[in-house]
């Protein structure tokens, strides 16, 4: 079954929204938008240098996403504003990332393969990496949950509760790296935000609780990757672009109903 | 037994000295109120009995097991984040719907479980917050200003719920205030906080203490009129002291020009 490279793609494309969708909601709820996107555009540096040294793509992506992520969270609050910290070392990471792919002889034809993802040619290794990372990131929202939440709704009431809101925001900048180095593949470092923040954005007009909008959330993620795999396949568009494209008109739908819904009531 | 134990605490903002060598102890099951004009570090130092702020030097001391409440002086949620109030009550623990509706009964809000955190009054919301401060069953509930943005019939019935809680749950309470009526009928104890503790003591011993004087006495001689009459001298303008609110938690009793002058801003 899984030789058929349609059957892989989907797979590939429902583990990646499985995982990005919840983990988006934090990045909505957190206000990380910003962040999401310049962890991801870091790793382009990652799968450059994991390229050069013949290392894994996706290992050389996870550990270049959190050095960004904590290097960020670390050097925020001395003196530079965040959006401007964000500004300069995501699109720094990811002009250093392109340059040094450059570097790489043969390299440069794949170069947009990570910018914007090559879903149809995942592999059975690539679907059991997605996979097994989905589930650790699934995993670690699950198991962190209530604490994660507390310290997102406000980090006094966490440690009142003996939440420690420094440790949870450790917990989700490793599951951000996680996803941006499954989701690589999948849409590509330009677009590995969309995917995190659209589904989100689209699903919050309709959740009353917050596991209500994770799981919309994944929904509407799920039916983007769908939409957009039959879509590319129909008009020969990019793989990629084109499932956030789909999730672009879900968020457009949904914003609209919300209106209306509002104007009605 | 003490609950908490402060011993010569410090806390610095940047270069900026907020909290000086205080020394505290909370005991079980007493009412204690910090005093304080604004900026006096009243916030910090309730922040730092539950952790949230680092210490430059002292000891904080915890009896093992402490279960904390607090109730913030603002708790603004993200309109991103969808959160009903029942929904709400079972952060960080989920709690039986049995309960969490008993305890909103008792907070006086029974009908609002299925509603937005985002939609209710600044009244209802300081309400929702104290009882999912108790659903905890704290040994030690931290009030910031609780009151803030609720009326005075509104506010009386808060304190009055204290005390009930108080005797209910045997919980000791340590709140900041800026209604002196209230501290003055409703406290075992009282700090005056300004940076370091100027003083300390029953009601009367503080109210007459020239250190509480130097802070609240000037512009306030209504007010500070409200607390001295317990005491053998006499007052310049000659008001009777027939109303009587001793140590009535009936705070809703006072007439109403007293209690506004009584209110330090």
């Amino acid at each position: 079954m899984l030789d058929d490279f349609l059957i892989r793609s989907t797979l590939a494309g429902l583990g990646v929204a499985l995982a990005a969708a919840p983990m988006g909601c934090f990045v909505v709820w957190r206000r990380m938008a910003y962040f999401g996107d310049a962890t991801a555009h870091a790793s382009i540096l990652g799968v450059a240098i994991a390229l050069a040294l013949s290392l894994s793509v996706f290992l050389g992506a996870m550990i270049m996403a959190l050095l960004m992520a904590l290097a960020v969270s670390g050097l925020s609050g001395r003196g530079y504003a965040v959006d401007t910290l964000l500004g300069v070392l995501a699109h720094s990471a990811l002009a250093f990332g392109l340059v040094a792919v450059s570097f790489l002889s043969g390299v440069r034809i794949d170069l947009m393969a990570y910018l914007f993802g090559d879903i149809l040619a995942v592999g059975k290794t690539d679907l059991l990496v997605i996979w097994g990372g989905a589930g650790l990131v699934l995993g670690l929202l699950a198991w962190r949950w209530s604490a994660l939440l507390t310290s997102t709704l406000n980090p006094d009431l966490a440690h009142a509760s003996g939440i420690d809101p420094k440790r949870e925001q450790l917990v989700l900048t490793l599951a951000l790296a996680v996803v941006v180095a499954v989701a690589i593949k999948v849409v590509g470092v330009l677009l590995i935000a969309a995917l995190l923040i659209i589904p989100a954005a689209a699903a919050r007009p309709f959740a009353r609780t917050p596991e209500g909008m994770a799981v919309i959330a994944v929904v509407v993620a799920a039916l983007s990757v769908l939409g957009g795999l039959q879509a590319s396949l129909m008009m020969d568009t990019p793989t990629g672009p084109s499932i956030v494209c789909v999730a672009a008109l879900i968020f457009a739908g949904s914003a609209l109903g919300a209106t209306l819904h509002r104007r009605l009531a | 037994m003490s609950l908490i134990e402060v011993q010569n605490l410090s806390v610095r903002y940047g270069g900026h000295q907020v909290l000086d060598h205080v020394d505290m102890t909370i005991s079980c099951g007493e009412i204690v109120t910090i005093v304080g004009p604004n900026g006096s570090g009243k916030s910090t130092l309730l922040r730092s009995l539950i952790g949230a702020v680092p210490v430059a030097s002292g000891k904080l001391t915890r009896a093992e097991g402490l279960s904390i409440g607090y109730v913030p002086q603002k708790l603004a949620i993200d309109p991103t984040l969808p959160m009903t109030v029942a929904r709400f009550m079972s952060l960080p623990r989920r709690q039986q719907s049995r309960d969490v509706a008993i305890a909103l009964e008792q907070a006086g809000v029974p009908d609002l479980s299925t509603r937005q955190m985002t939609e209710l009054s600044g009244g209802q919301f300081q309400r929702v917050m104290l009882a999912r401060a108790l659903l905890a069953k704290p040994d030690l509930l931290l009030l910031d200003e609780a009151t803030q943005g609720l009326d005075q019939p509104g506010s009386a019935a808060f304190y009055r719920q204290i005390e009930e809680v108080r005797a209910r749950l045997g919980c000791a309470v340590l709140m900041v205030s800026h209604e002196l009526h209230v501290v003055m009928s409703a406290s075992d104890r009282v700090i005056c906080l300004n940076g370091h503790v100027c003083c300390q003591g029953t009601p009367e011993i503080v109210a007459s203490a020239p250190e509480y004087r130097a802070l609240f006495g000037t512009g306030t001689q209504g007010a500070l009129a409200l607390y001295r009459h317990d005491h053998n001298h006499s007052h310049d303008d000659g008001c009777d002291h027939d109303h009587g609110h001793g140590r009535s938690p009936d705070s809703g009793a006072i007439p109403l020009h007293q209690a506004t002058r009584s209110k330090v801003h």
